[in-house]
């Protein structure tokens, strides 16, 4: 074992620019790695979070709609009673949780506080702004029956499910996180062939060595474990620094500036960067004991 | 000892077989002169009898091991009971001899005791005791050849490959390693030696297997080069 550990020692330092640039590809691989992580977890968690607080909107004819969908313009309490009863009746009722009723007046507080300093808030009236059912579904799934039932219906202008804004946010994210994830792969990719590299050209800096172990029958594993460990030791390093990279991320950009900034949503905490750090090591272990395994088998192979 | 039967051995991109159907047993204790011109086989057949090759039909038995079927986790182990020298000795530079020897009884898990022990007895029988802390480069070829015969034989095994061991080595010094191996081989041990040195194998007088396209075509007791 203390011969073993002497080998690797001297192969580390006989070639520790190679190792210096393994221990830089597996850190930046593996902090893309984590990052993209970090990152499909914020997005579960921000989709858990809005997808929940979602509701279908069945917005009322107002004096402004447009012809095609609201021929008779504003809708009379007529029409409102109407829509109303088709949700209280029992075949949608089923389904829905709970709905309330958003007027001019509330619908204009509203676009006040939303829009405020902006211009367009002076230029609006009430009358303006449609009348509103906001339905809250049982499951955030069914919304489709909501709209079916009221698309068409007289008196409504639109009926729209909040998600499918939601779900223009939460694409991009999601094309952002594969991306880097991508990235990651590729990078993963380089970093094993790398380190495969590093492991052939050290089995080359001791071809002697290596010949005569194999001709006084030195074990394949005695052989092969200093190179192993070589690669297996760069990638800790890597990997170790790659951890540490995330988790700063998260405390100090996420929760500390992100968090601040943009205080009504939930962010990734250390507790799920603490998850990520160890497997981002994990991995940086499996892929330098794979990658240098494979290079020495092939380098020793008669 | 050995047994090589009908071996046949073809190089890729090669149209003569290396080895055409060569058969050979070798007793316990024997000492066998393998001769022949260069390219005639001599070496083929020692790298079948360390399993550095495998033959493309026969078999090949050393030490009680059939080396065709040899799974490749068992090869060391195999190889830990004979030992090999070669022309150019295959030192580590950068180790002194005592080291040199030491290397490959540490390599094989052999205890620090051991090597303590084994490494001076051995470098005594070679006569080189009193350059135990030489670097090979401050070594005579003759004495880098003494050091490689202490590292074959220093974990006492029961058969020694040589391949041409005073291919490098003018007359005198060729003797004084001739004459160590004869008494490796008085003392028990097998030993198998290619060489083209005519001088030698006409002085001992042994065994002599000649060579020649692939094929033996002599294999005499007590005989010469010719």
């Amino acid at each position: 074992m203390r011969n073993i550990l002497n080998e690797v020692r001297q192969g580390l330092r006989r070639n520790i620019s190679m190792l210096i640039s393994v221990i830089l590809v597996t850190f930046i691989s593996l902090t893309f790695v984590g990052t993209a992580s970090l990152l499909q977890m914020q997005i579960g968690q921000m989709k858990t979070y809005w997808y929940d607080k979602a509701q279908v909107a069945i917005y009322m004819c107002s004096d402004v709609s447009p012809a095609d969908s609201c021929p008779q313009g504003e809708s009379t309490a007529d029409l409102k009673a109407a829509v109303e009863t088709q949700l209280k009746s029992t075949t949608l009722s089923t389904y829905v949780d709970e709905y309330f009723f958003e007027n001019h007046d509330q619908a204009y507080q509203k676009f006040q506080q939303q829009f405020k300093g902006n211009a367009v808030a002076k230029y609006v009236k009430a009358s303006q702004l449609n009348e509103t059912f906001w339905v809250k579904l049982k499951d955030p799934n069914q919304s489709a029956i909501i709209t079916e039932s009221f698309t068409g219906f007289a008196g409504v202008e639109e009926v729209r499910d909040q998600r499918t804004y939601l779900d223009q946010i939460f694409g991009i994210l999601n094309a952002a996180s594969l991306a880097a994830i991508a990235i990651a792969g590729l990078m993963l990719v380089s970093a094993a062939l790398l380190i495969s590299t590093t492991i052939r050209l050290s089995a080359f800096a001791r071809r002697r060595e290596l010949g005569i172990m194999r001709l006084v029958g030195a074990s394949n594993t005695y052989i092969q474990t200093p190179f192993i460990l070589e690669g297996v030791f760069a990638a800790v390093i890597g990997s170790v620094l790659a951890s540490g990279a995330v988790v700063a991320v998260v405390q100090f950009f996420v929760q500390g500036y992100l968090a601040s900034k943009l205080p009504f949503t939930n962010f990734v905490g250390l507790t799920d960067a603490l998850i990520v750090a160890p497997i981002l090591v994990g991995v940086g272990i499996v892929l330098a004991a794979i990658a240098s395994g494979l290079a020495i088998r092939r380098y020793l192979r008669i | 000892m050995i047994r090589i039967e009908n071996v046949t051995k073809n190089y890729r991109g090669s149209n003569r077989p290396a080895l055409s159907d060569v058969s050979l047993e070798i007793e316990k204790g024997d000492f066998v002169f393998l001769v022949g011109q260069s390219g005639s086989g001599k070496s083929s057949l020692l790298r079948l009898m360390l399993r550095e090759d495998v033959p493309s039909a026969g078999s090949v038995f050393v030490l009680g091991e059939n080396l065709v079927g040899i799974p490749s986790r068992r090869i060391p182990f195999f190889r830990r009971k004979l030992g090999v020298v070669f022309q150019d000795f295959r030192l580590l530079p950068n180790k002194t001899v005592a080291q040199n020897v030491a290397f490959s009884l540490e390599v094989i898990g052999k205890s620090a005791g051991f090597i303590q022990e084994a490494v001076p007895d051995v470098l005594r029988m070679v006569g080189l005791h009193e350059k135990a802390d030489r670097l090979p480069s401050e070594l005579s070829g003759g004495e880098q050849q003494r050091v490689a015969l202490a590292r074959a034989i220093v974990n006492k095994p029961a058969l020694l490959l040589a391949d041409e061991p005073t291919g490098n080595l003018d007359p005198a010094t060729s003797d004084e390693i001739m004459a160590l191996i004869d008494r490796i081989n008085q003392n028990g041990t097998t030993v198998v030696m290619a060489t083209h040195d005519r001088g030698i194998v006409d002085r001992f007088q042994k065994r002599v297997v000649e060579m020649s396209q692939g094929k033996i075509v002599r294999d005499q007791r007590s005989a010469g080069y010719n």
